[in-house]
């Protein structure tokens, strides 16, 4: 009997939402997709509670909610210390670090035939394995996190600024050329700029890849707080309300942390076609 | 993420030429020297701590060698790695708890089924998704925010739970596997089920093509290019997140294993051979899916 209202908010969700998509503006698509989203987590909050699943297995979501609300302190200071020590630190690091670089060697051909292969071959290992290692020279605290973190972000943004700096044409070089720009100015003023877009496209790619690399090198020792060490201990303790509120919080952490990285984009490449709608 | 990498701007390309060949040799000969001193640096203070409390003192070149044979150095030297690579993958059966093929073995396997699962349901839903307006917008705002989610860093506490529901072995670890190759596929399959452009469609209408002659002949084909992107990205985020689900302490097989077990023991060599594995199954899988790729695209007549 009780899969009856399941089936029912199933399909009742479903139905609406064929029907508002046939409307297909920009209204209705926000609403479909908040309607598929609400309909998930009713079904799961019905699923578990209709067939009792044991909380060790799936917590329901009005009890990770109600985990957040109670733990709203642990929550914050796991969050100063893995995404705002951890990977924000090592992320602008491994940024500026990628950047510098490949304003260097953007002047060397030869480096940069040496260097990109070798970039993107290393952009597609597991740089996650290198977490012990690093936790064993820096240290539990947030350093060999940031640590982590720079080596994780740094290739995948060399690789990309790299080929931004190739960005320009030859005739947008010819007409800073015939300016008589010296090397500075056509940099600051054409290339650079020019490259932005491949810039951005490196730092969203690696903001994930920045809260993995935090998280995942807790699990490798860490001080007493953090979102990789609570996630272990509550694991331990089977206090899985506890665990689904870190991920939750590591979710929106994440959107956020791409969110505003997108909008700073909108913001700096606002010329640029693919930021015309 | 996926999204972002299949757009336009995007520097992902893997070719090598022979053009390139000595600088990349000299880069990885200042990659080697640099190794080596750092090598000597950091395992230089132990060994100087060592002299004093024995009261010896040491030269130079007794420094030197004594830093790059180290038992349990804090950076082991190239060769020491090269050695333990080489005494774990050819210097035991391979059946043997201590071979790195053995190893690599368990690892690959729960990779290779993630990955094959996560591919089939990502094409699935992607075809699903092109076929069904709703189905598009219900699914794909969710599928392209999950991008920015650090799902595998939650990894080793889906496998914790999952063991003590009494899933166990492979099969926790492909699901890993599977829901990280399962993103990046369905993003860029949607793509190219929708590259072919209002002529081709109207072409095929024109010739009162059926929407199955459709799908098999204009659009899957020209989806091609876009699925070999997303699967090469798919497989090495497969790989990933297997060593990644092998994490926990449990585990006592697998890549991830080895990591754990030579963190906890402080076995240097062991961390870096296991990575060396690693990076080695890495490359191979991408470069196995490229040139399966660059086969297909090629009698197909899409190559680039």
């Amino acid at each position: 009997m009780s899969a009856l209202p399941i089936i029912g908010v199933w399909l009742g969700g479903w139905a609406l939402n064929i029907w508002l998509s046939r409307f297909d503006t920009q209204l209705t698509r926000t609403l479909v997709a908040v309607i598929f989203g609400a309909t998930i987590i009713a079904l799961w909050e019905m699923i578990v509670r209709a067939y009792a699943i044991p909380t060790v297995i799936l917590p329901a979501p009005s009890q990770i909610a109600a985990s957040v609300k109670a733990n709203t302190g642990i929550l914050w200071t796991d969050f100063v210390q893995t995404i705002l020590k951890g990977a924000l630190t090592g992320w602008l690091i491994g940024a500026a670090a990628a950047v510098l670089t490949a304003i260097a060697i953007d002047r060397s051909p030869f480096l940069q035939r040496g260097l990109l292969p070798i970039g993107n071959f290393v952009a597609a290992l597991p740089i996650v394995g290198i977490a012990p290692i690093l936790v064993m020279w820096f240290g539990f605290d947030w350093q060999s996190k940031a640590a982590v973190v720079v080596v994780m972000v740094f290739f995948p943004i060399l690789v990309n600024m790299v080929a931004g700096l190739k960005a320009t044409d030859a005739m947008q070089r010819d007409l800073m050329a015939s300016w008589a720009a010296p090397y500075g100015a056509s940099l600051w003023k054409l290339r650079l700029p020019a490259a932005m877009p491949f810039l951005f496209n490196g730092l969203k790619i690696t903001t994930t890849l920045a809260l993995i690399g935090a998280i995942v090198a807790e699990f490798f020792g860490s001080p007493t707080r953090g979102m990789g060490f609570r996630i272990s201990t509550a694991v331990g303790r089977l206090d899985l309300p506890l665990v689904w509120a870190e991920i939750v919080v590591a979710a929106l952490a994440g959107t956020l942390f791409y969110g505003l990285v997108a909008l700073i984009e909108k913001k700096v490449t606002f010329w640029h076609p693919s930021q015309r709608n | 993420m996926t999204d972002a990498v299949l757009n336009a701007p995007t520097a992902r390309r893997w070719r090598l030429s022979t053009g390139n060949l000595l600088p990349i040799l000299t880069v990885l000969l200042v990659i080697v020297a640099v190794w080596y001193l750092a090598a000597m640096r950091m395992n230089a203070t132990w060994e100087r701590d060592q002299a004093v409390r024995a009261g010896v003192e040491l030269t130079l070149p007794d420094l030197i060698t004594r830093t790059l044979t180290q038992d349990r150095p804090v950076l082991p030297a190239p060769h020491q790695v090269a050695a333990g690579l080489w005494e774990g993958v050819a210097g035991q059966p391979v059946t043997s708890r201590r071979s790195l093929v053995w190893h690599a073995w368990v690892t690959l396997s729960a990779t290779l089924a993630g990955f094959a699962i996560g591919t089939g349901a990502g094409v699935l839903l992607a075809v699903g998704i092109v076929h069904s307006r709703s189905m598009d917008q219900s699914v794909m705002p969710w599928a392209v925010a999950s991008q920015t989610v650090p799902i595998l860093a939650i990894a080793p506490m889906v496998i914790v739970v999952m063991s003590s529901a009494g899933i166990t072995g492979l099969l926790p670890k492909a699901i890993i596997a599977a829901w990280l190759s399962f993103f990046p596929v369905l993003v860029g399959m949607v793509k190219g089920l929708r590259t072919p452009d209002a002529m081709q469609t109207d072409l095929m209408r024109s010739w009162s093509a059926s929407g199955s002659q459709q799908f098999w002949r204009l659009r899957l084909p020209s989806s091609l290019p876009y699925l070999f992107a997303s699967l090469k990205v798919a497989i090495a985020a497969a790989l990933v997140g297997t060593i990644v689900a092998e994490l926990p302490s449990g585990a006592t097989a697998g890549l991830g294993a080895r990591l754990l077990s030579g963190s906890y023991y402080g076995q240097t060599v062991q961390i870096w051979s296991a990575l060396f594995v690693a990076a080695i199954l890495a490359a191979t899988l991408v470069a196995i899916v490229s040139v399966i790729e660059r086969r297909t695209l090629t009698r197909m007549g899409l190559a680039r």
